[in-house]
């Protein structure tokens, strides 16, 4: 479970959160959708440890977040930070050195499923298979919380399909919470079970996916063009 | 591909009627196991949480049964899968009779405009 109380987090004078409160569940999905600049990255950073917030408190499964939260959070940058000097191969070896709760086998499994040969060097993947490394990554940690900033961001509809199956596939929602930030609303759609949407720093509304659908007849695009206007 | 799903209904009704209908043309019959949750979601692009939705919905119908351990049977009661059938069919001539009254047609041109399409259909199809 992932907790945020009155988050706020400021760079200089910029606000990037304005007193945020979140409660994300074990076994479910989130997307966390919102225009650019509005926040979004800014929320993962912050959960994943990598920042520290300006007021508020983040929890972890009741532990306070700090850098050390590392060894429960997943998190799968929207950068690429990957040795462009190794193969699939040995950065799948690297990351098995970094994390102990790196699942060795599981990450084969999907190195497998994406169709990636071990032996490509990482600065000759295509844009699409660098997207399915880092998935592979990510994914093969037993973690309990998986975080993803933008994993189909330029990537073909090919590629965002086996990400998407890739991800249904390879999360265990049983022990797991999983946050995606995306603009590809539509392809993740099917995807979510709630919704969040953030504007200018602030949680402008929260809801579930089908909900949405059968109460207020609206997809999650309509609902934040609305949200947004 | 993933399935595409239309953007006026939730998500796991529109699966439930997809399921309805693979038993309706004898793709899934009475007494077969569905997919798990899991290789639902997969197949279909869809949410393991929605497919449980969509299961329990079903089994509220009672379509299909859950055995512990085993996983979701399409019954093998022909009354409740006769009772679907006759169901949707009212549903869909619901549908397209309101549509075509919409339009300003009468039941009279309904009814031939129907007879005269299906008699052109079925001489084309036992061609």
């Amino acid at each position: 479970m992932i907790k945020l109380e009155h988050v706020t987090k400021r760079y200089l004078k910029a606000t990037a959160l304005k007193t945020i409160h979140v409660t994300l569940e074990t076994g479910k999905i989130y997307g966390l959708i919102g225009s650019n600049g509005s926040g979004k990255s800014t929320t993962l950073k912050l959960i994943a440890g990598l920042i520290q917030p300006t007021k508020g408190s983040i929890e972890v499964d009741g532990i306070r977040v700090d850098r050390r939260i590392a060894a429960k959070v997943s998190y799968l940058s929207e950068l690429d930070e990957y040795y462009g000097f190794y193969n699939v191969r040995q950065t799948i070896d690297f990351f098995a050195s970094q994390f102990s709760d790196f699942n060795r086998e599981k990450a084969e499994t999907i190195r497998d499923y994406m169709k990636l040969d071990p032996e490509s060097k990482v600065k000759h993947l295509s844009k699409g298979n660098r997207g399915r490394l880092k998935m592979v990554l990510t994914l093969a940690r037993e973690v309990p919380v998986i975080l993803m900033d933008e994993p189909l961001s330029g990537l073909d509809p090919m590629v965002r399909d086996s990400i998407v199956k890739g991800l249904i596939s390879f999360i265990d929602l049983e022990h797991q919470v999983i946050l995606i930030t995306t603009h590809e609303i539509k392809e993740v759609e099917t995807l979510l079970d709630e919704v969040i949407v953030i504007k200018n720093g602030e949680i402008a509304g929260q809801c579930n996916v089908d909900d949405l659908r059968y109460e207020q007849n609206m997809t999650i695009v309509e609902w934040m063009t609305k949200i947004y206007e | 591909m993933v399935e595409t799903f239309n953007s006026s209904a939730p998500i796991y009704l529109q699966l439930v009627e997809r399921i309805n209908r693979q038993i309706l043309r004898g793709e899934l019959k009475p007494g077969d196991k569905l997919p798990s949750v899991r290789d639902m979601g997969i197949q279909s692009g869809v949410n393991p949480n929605t497919v449980s939705r969509t299961y329990r919905e079903l089994e509220g119908m009672k379509i299909v049964e859950t055995r512990r351990g085993q996983g979701t049977f399409v019954t093998e009661n022909h009354e409740i899968l006769q009772n679907m059938r006759e169901q949707l069919k009212q549903e869909e001539i619901s549908h397209f009779v309101a549509s075509m009254k919409a339009m300003g047609y009468s039941g009279h041109e309904i009814m031939n405009g129907l007879k005269t399409f299906l008699t052109h259909a079925e001489g084309s199809e036992s061609e």
